[in-house]
């Protein structure tokens, strides 16, 4: 019983990351309705960026946030620069991009940095904090980091009247173009959010995966599994799908063996997508004949 | 259709069979064998093409397929004794039934959904082949090695020439299969449910069963060429079918051409050759060079070499001032 709530509990650590990703898929899901596989390596490179400051001295949140800014930065520059050529293109020709990119951030990745295993620094203490027993600190404070992102994508989305403008551009462009709303920049900003939110979960996540170049692989099959476990076009069941892909493969991991844990809790994914193929809390799509 | 444009196309296909069959005459052992694997990826590529240029059914996970093909074959050949050439049709077959099976779950499930289960199969596969169980067939990590065929001594050729011949044969078969295949009904019914799902039922088309048979299809063209590949490479690994060669597989299709059965030598011949140029201009980062040149393909001709091709071509008939075939 014991071993079980700790399983769970440290399934819900990593299941934060995932539905950190997740988030991200989904951020730019909804403007462009395609799901960008180059979202971990992106995480993936911003998150060497933090290792390299912090070689050079800077200290540790300060690296955070120039990392988070600057993967914000390169995310609105690559909407710009290599998506927006190809926008009108059939829609597989855009996926061959995605995947294009993954190939290009992964191999630069290697060749600046090599392929060697590095450590990542976490910020929170060594020891568990308020002497819990289940969780480490690290991953608590994962969590929480986690948690506050949501909290301020959810005011940002609500409450701002660019958030209002961002989500208008996603749901109507004809409309929200009618009325003034740049949509092409709102596209570009979806894109920074999406690599600022993955940089954060690549930050959180390398102090237990370790800093290589492939870390994020696995990561983005379990966060793409979540985001459609929960409904990819609702960023609250993205979460949540993320936070069960989390615990589901934990669970599965420690009572049925490391070896088939990936194919098992696909399995089960799969298997609840045939049942229900909008995802959890997904819009069922109605399509007018 | 203009009886006169296909003479010239049928002409035209003929002079390229020719071509293909004097080509390992003037190349070195290393080349043939590379000529060897392209096919075997046309072949592939067609099969992935009709799912999803042709019936719109995305799949990540082809690779999967392959390399059911690809192990049939080395498992009939190392444990039953079998000859190279009997195990092809008995990997198709295999291949056949489990494309089928796994396209009846896939039913329920469009677009990315489709793809995250095509992908779950993609990855799954090479864990599946390390797994424990039957590892006294597959070996495990270690993999199959296989015994190169020997040419027939009457043909006075090498052995990689041979092998050539054995799939350029192949080649021939099922692309005039599959060009059949897809001009004739079930080939429009493919293209119909794409298009138009709903009309296509509403006329009379059964698109649960067209639908996973393509499946079926596709993964047999797809096994085949694993098992093609296998015999010609000598070797199969679990991780040789990860799930990048189920990205690489889409990768060419879309660069070939979607729909289109010229597309999928262009595709092979892409993802045979592009990595190696790549990996000439630098070694340092070969793979950030084959993404610029995938990215650099998509802007020039995003709907593939062979819709560029038709393109060009369009436009030259058009300039001499005669009607646009069609």
């Amino acid at each position: 019983m014991d071993q079980l709530v700790h399983q769970i509990l440290s399934g819900l650590a990593t299941g934060g990351i995932y539905a950190s990703v997740a988030l991200a898929l989904v951020m730019i899901y909804q403007a462009t309705h395609l799901v960008n596989f180059a979202q971990g390596e992106m995480a993936m490179f911003a998150t060497y960026l933090a290792w390299a400051l912090m070689q050079a001295g800077v200290p540790y949140w300060g690296a955070f946030a120039i990392t988070v800014v600057s993967a914000f930065v390169l995310g609105v520059a690559i909407e710009r620069i290599v998506i927006r050529p190809v926008e009108n293109s059939p829609i597989l020709a855009v996926v061959i991009v995605f995947i294009a990119l993954l190939f290009i951030f992964n191999s630069v990745a290697g060749w600046i940095f090599s392929y060697t295993i590095k450590p990542f620094p976490s910020p929170f203490p060594a020891e568990p904090l308020f002497g819990n027993r289940y969780l480490s600190s690290h991953e608590l404070g994962s969590m929480a980091i986690t948690l506050v992102v949501l909290l301020l994508l959810f005011v940002f989305f609500r409450f701002t009247p660019l958030g209002l403008a961002m989500r208008a551009a996603a749901q109507n462009p004809v409309s929200s173009r009618l009325v003034g709303i740049r949509v092409g920049w709102m596209l570009a900003l979806g894109w920074g959010l999406a690599a600022a939110i993955g940089a954060i979960a690549g930050m959180m996540v390398a102090p237990t995966v370790f800093l290589e170049p492939n870390m994020m692989g696995g990561i983005l099959l379990y966060a793409f599994a979540g985001a459609l476990l929960g409904g990819i076009d609702s960023p609250g069941g993205a979460v949540l799908g993320g936070f069960i892909v989390g615990v589901l493969e934990n669970v599965v991991g420690a009572y049925v063996g490391t070896e088939l844990k990936l194919t098992l809790a696909l399995v089960v994914i799969v298997s609840v997508l045939v049942v229900k193929p909008s995802g959890l809390f997904g819009k069922i799509h109605v399509v007018r004949v | 259709m203009n009886p006169a444009i296909d003479r010239r196309k049928l002409l035209g296909v003929a002079l390229l069979v020719l071509a293909a069959c004097a080509l390992p005459f003037f190349i070195a052992n290393y080349r043939v064998f590379q000529m060897t694997l392209v096919l075997a990826y046309s072949i592939a590529l067609l099969g992935l093409n009709m799912l999803t240029g042709f019936n719109g059914q995305i799949s990540l996970g082809h690779g999967a397929f392959s390399a059911i093909g690809a192990y049939t074959a080395a498992v009939l050949m190392d444990k039953a004794g079998m000859p190279y050439w009997a195990t092809i049709p008995i990997a198709g077959a295999v291949c056949f039934v489990a494309g089928f099976l796994f396209g009846l779950p896939a039913l329920r499930l469009e677009g990315l959904y489709l793809a995250l289960a095509t992908f779950a199969l993609g990855v799954a596969m090479p864990q599946i082949l390390k797994h424990k169980s039957i590892e006294g067939w597959t070996g495990g990590v270690q993999g199959i090695v296989i015994v190169k065929p020997e040419a027939p001594a009457w043909t006075g050729i090498s052995q990689d020439q041979w092998l050539y011949f054995f799939t350029l044969a192949w080649v021939l078969l099922l692309f005039v299969l599959g060009w059949n295949l897809l001009r004739g009904r079930i080939g429009r019914a493919m293209v119909a449910i794409r298009d138009q799902p709903i009309a296509a039922q509403a006329m009379g088309v059964n698109t649960a069963m067209v639908k996973s048979l393509t499946f079926g299809v596709s993964a047999l063209y797809t096994g085949i060429a694993g098992a093609l590949g296998a015999i010609a490479i000598q070797f199969v690994a679990p991780d040789s079918f990860g799930i990048f060669l189920s990205i690489t597989l889409l990768a060419g299709v879309v660069i070939g051409g979607l729909a289109s059965i010229s597309g999928a030598f262009f595709g092979a011949l892409f993802i045979q050759f592009i990595p190696n140029v790549a990996d000439e201009i630098s070694k340092a980062a070969p793979w950030a060079i084959y993404g610029i040149v995938l990215i650099a393909f998509m802007y020039v001709m995003p709907t593939g070499v062979a819709g560029f091709v038709r393109l060009l071509r369009a436009r030259l008939v058009r300039r001499r001032g005669a009607p646009v075939a069609r």
